[in-house]
């Protein structure tokens, strides 16, 4: 690791002195994500493997390159897991892009993001140095939350090299139930049963059909599939992965014909946006969109309380609209120095995130 | 307690009689204090050993008024220290002898609480307990459940990001709380977070948990609610010693169970309990474990079960399990009154608030135990031991000479030992004042620089409690060579 460390140092301070730019990259799998990738390469994927699992403490510290799929089957073999359910997009995914994304799969809706579980980072900022963040215990309030600022940040901020998440275990008992039902209906039942001590821990609604995973202890899944009646969905994982990995029909369909995909982030409650055709997660606060006008998914996301993002689409339009909903200017202020203030010569993903980053 | 203050930081130089003259202007009579008594109050918050005297109090009756108050201390360079319920115990809240308190007492309204949506906007001095309280009728409640929720306000949970004894299952402030509305140091309205789970950008609002007022002066915050699960029963467990107390709570999540509350304490802790609360905690147990399961009653019972199991094998020489709310609460109120009831029994207590990995549990218990006996000292522990965050409570009488010293460097040498064992030097508590000379053990320079440059990053001149949370690098190196040489030295006596 103190060579790859040295060569990645040496690679920084020349592209600083040069005024050029380098692009890290794990896999690969998330290139689409974000503004376009401009700069020399650099390949972190090289710095891999597991620093240290100790299943009774419910954390792990694995290196930034290492593959996302390979950590969960590690976790796996000890019947634990990344609750969040990262999308891997790729058999490439890592858990470096997994932080960098900070995207969460069906899960999230019960039991958090990818940032709620990133307890400890150790990163190369832009001058070059050697940061530790956070650690591997639950609860820390020394110092300012770096760890979960890494989560999202695209790699502007600097070079993850190692991270520590806290697992659970897996859960015990698993149902999928489907119940045919209109968009209106499936928000409300949805709210109506988020209110409720009830193991959801995914929902999908899409063309008709709210399809609902209960997970938690055998008696609580039991119960609760008897309060809520629907039709048992068999093989249920498939659907849940085709969720996640977004190969499912809904954002198969029209990816041939290059309709932007739509990230619209909204509270739960927020009725149906009427944009076009949608697929909803997370009990309602996540909708995916095909296509629609961006002036309108923008303002109506803000309008609601929350914001949309250009997930895929066509560079042209990335450019024009940029790929995430613009900052308010005392944010946008507070960005610029977060930016500078661990990458000082611009060095890093630039314009991954928003344009001036 | 003596303690260098940055109190006589250079780099602020107020013409008092001139900001009273330009704050009039922009706050109600009643909202701004300025004589000695008046301001005698708030020379400290929960760490009643550190005091100072505040140049000022403003207690802004809404936002618009918080917002002229810190443009102008903008414009003139002034300190703002801002204060909830001043329970913290870490002096976060204490003031600066050049800065203005900025109580948000009067900002106590619970905007709106959408059942449905379940969330709660709330100003930043509504009550933590209030928002469970007003949220109860749907079933509803927030979760962090610090110890002071009677009295600590929600700003200040967000400042501190507080914890609770149910934190292990429900998490800390940080994982409830869907965004907070501020006012940066220049006197802008900035928004971190928002009605979604997610907000684009940096994760800002992350970094405004635990920024114990450095960031930016809370105006409002959303916050998550969780469904009242329908039933919960906690098992109080006994053991003969402390070893196999702190292996059982290993045990327990090795066996895969997340208990929605894990807490220990030892003998110390129980006996100072049992005469002030009546619990009903077993005097002879070197520790007991409080072990909560909540969730459906037919989840209750298999997870009850299970952890009977664990305790069992792990050597508990008794088990019980609330029969009823009334025995749950009791059980629970002799944790929860804990401090006050170390606090009757000793004239004055430390308490420290470091997070270790839980495998580490009994050594770091031994461990006390060995300190204890080298300063004279007595030590109850009252743990989170479920997260691995631990309150050693340090008893000592400051009127006694040296004792004060002694109590300071056992604290220091538990905290070390907790960053040595992989933890950290606060878990809950923040870094305030109190520990800004113990971040050095846990930070090198460049990660303290870092900090630095965060805070900057938001607070430009600095005037946001300044002097606390992060230690200056000056601060750094002197302490790390006071401390090489207190460890070359024998211990006092």
């Amino acid at each position: 690791m103190n060579s790859l460390i040295k060569d990645w140092t040496d690679q920084l301070f020349d592209a600083a002195e040069t005024g050029r730019k380098l692009n890290i990259r794990g896999g690969g799998s998330k290139s689409f994500y974000g503004g376009a990738e401009t700069g020399d390469l650099l390949d972190v994927s090289v710095n891999r493997g597991i620093v240290n699992y100790e299943p009774t403490e419910l954390v792990v510290t694995v290196r930034a390159g290492t593959p996302l799929a390979e950590l969960q089957a590690i976790l796996a073999e000890k019947g634990q897991c990344l609750p969040f359910e990262p999308p891997h997009f790729g058999p490439g995914a890592t858990v470096g892009g997994m932080v960098a994304t900070g995207l969460s799969g069906p899960r999230r809706q019960a039991v958090g993001a990818v940032r709620d579980f990133v307890l400890g980072v150790k990163l190369l900022d832009g001058k070059g140095e050697l940061l530790s963040f956070g650690g591997q215990v639950m609860k820390n309030v020394a110092g300012y939350d770096v760890p979960r600022l890494m989560a999202g940040s695209m790699g502007t901020l600097g070079i993850l090299l190692e991270v520590s998440l806290k697992v659970l275990p897996l859960p015990v008992a698993e149902k999928t139930l489907r119940f045919v039902m209109s968009e209106a209906d499936a928000l409300e039942k949805l709210n109506l049963w988020g209110g409720r001590p009830l193991p959801v821990s995914a929902s999908a609604w899409s063309d008709g059909a709210l399809t609902l995973r209960l997970s938690g202890a055998e008696a609580a899944v039991a119960a609760a599939t008897l309060k809520l009646g629907g039709e048992v969905v068999n093989a249920p994982d498939a659907f849940w992965i085709s969720v996640r990995e977004q190969t499912h029909a809904f954002f198969a369909a029209d990816a041939a014909s290059a309709a932007p995909l739509w990230r619209l982030s909204v509270p739960s409650v927020a009725p149906s946006l009427n944009l076009g055709t949608t697929l909803i997660e997370w009990g309602g606060a996540l909708r995916w969109l095909r296509g629609g006008d961006v002036q309108l998914i923008r303002t109506a996301a803000e309008q609601v309380g929350g914001h949309a993002t250009l997930f895929r689409g066509e560079h042209a339009l990335k450019v024009s609209t940029g790929v995430f909903q613009p900052l308010s200017a005392p944010l946008a202020r507070i960005h610029r120095n977060i930016k500078s203030a661990f990458d000082p010569h611009g060095v890093f993903n630039h314009g991954r995130m928003y344009p001036d980053l | 307690m003596s303690i260098d203050s940055n109190f006589s930081d250079p780099r602020f130089a107020v013409d008092r009689e001139a900001l009273i003259a330009r704050l009039r202007k922009v706050l109600p009579v009643q909202a701004l204090l300025i004589e000695d008594e008046e301001l005698r109050p708030y020379e400290c918050d929960g760490l009643t050993a550190f005091r100072e005297m505040p140049l000022l109090v403003a207690l802004p009756e809404n936002e618009a008024q918080a917002q002229a108050l810190v443009k102008v201390c903008y414009e003139l360079k002034v300190p703002i220290v801002p204060r909830g319920a001043a329970t913290g115990l870490s002096g976060g809240a204490m003031p600066h002898r050049d800065g203005v308190v900025v109580s948000l007492a009067k900002l106590k309204k619970i905007i709106k609480l959408d059942p449905v949506a379940r969330t709660a906007v709330v100003q930043p001095g509504v009550r933590n307990l209030s928002v469970s309280e007003a949220a109860a009728p749907f079933n509803l409640y927030y979760a962090p459940d610090p110890s002071s929720q009677i009295a600590c306000t929600i700003g200040g949970n967000v400042a501190e990001n507080s914890g609770g004894v149910h934190c292990l299952k429900y998490g800390l402030t940080v994982h409830n709380v869907l965004r907070v509305r501020g006012i940066t140091a220049d006197g802008e309205i900035a928004e971190f977070g928002n009605a979604a789970l997610d907000a684009a950008g940096y994760d800002l609002l992350a970094l405004m948990n635990g920024s114990e007022g450095l960031l930016a002066l809370i105006t409002e915050v959303t916050v998550k609610l969780t469904p009242k699960p329908e039933l919960a029963q906690v098992v109080l467990a006994s053991f003969d010693n402390v070893t196999k107390a702190g292996d059982a709570v290993a045990s327990i999540i090795a066996a895969g169970i997340i208990p929605a509350g894990l807490e220990m304490m030892d003998k110390k802790a129980t006996h100072a309990v049992e005469p002030y609360v009546k619990a009903g905690y077993d005097m002879n147990a070197e520790a007991i474990l409080l072990c909560e399961s909540d969730g459906t009653p037919e989840e209750v019972a298999e997870e009850i079960g299970r952890m009977k199991a664990v305790l069992e094998k792990s050597g508990a020489s008794e088990i019980r399990v609330s029969q009823n709310e009334a025995e749950r609460l009791k059980f629970w109120a002799g944790r929860k009154a804990a401090f006050p009831a170390v606090g009757r029994v000793t004239p004055d207590y430390l308490c420290m608030d470091g997070t270790i990995p839980r495998k580490r549990l009994a050594e770091m218990l031994i461990a006390i135990a060995d300190l204890s006996q080298k300063y004279g000292l007595r030590c109850a522990n009252v743990f989170h031991a479920g997260d691995g965050n631990l309150h050693p409570l340090i008893m000592y009488d400051a009127n006694q000479p040296g004792e004060v010293e002694r109590a300071a460097d056992f604290g220091a040498d538990i905290l070390e030992l907790s960053v040595a064992f992989g933890g950290t030097v606060t878990g809950e508590h923040g870094v305030g004042v109190e520990k800004i000379n113990v971040m050095a053990v846990q930070f090198s320079l460049s990660e303290i620089s870092a900090f630095h440059r965060l805070k900057a990053a938001f607070d430009e001149r600095g005037l946001l409690n300044p002097g606390k949370g992060i230690p200056t690098l000056a601060r750094c190196r002197e302490y790390t060579q006071t401390r090489a040489g207190a460890a070359l030295s024998a211990p006092r006596f």
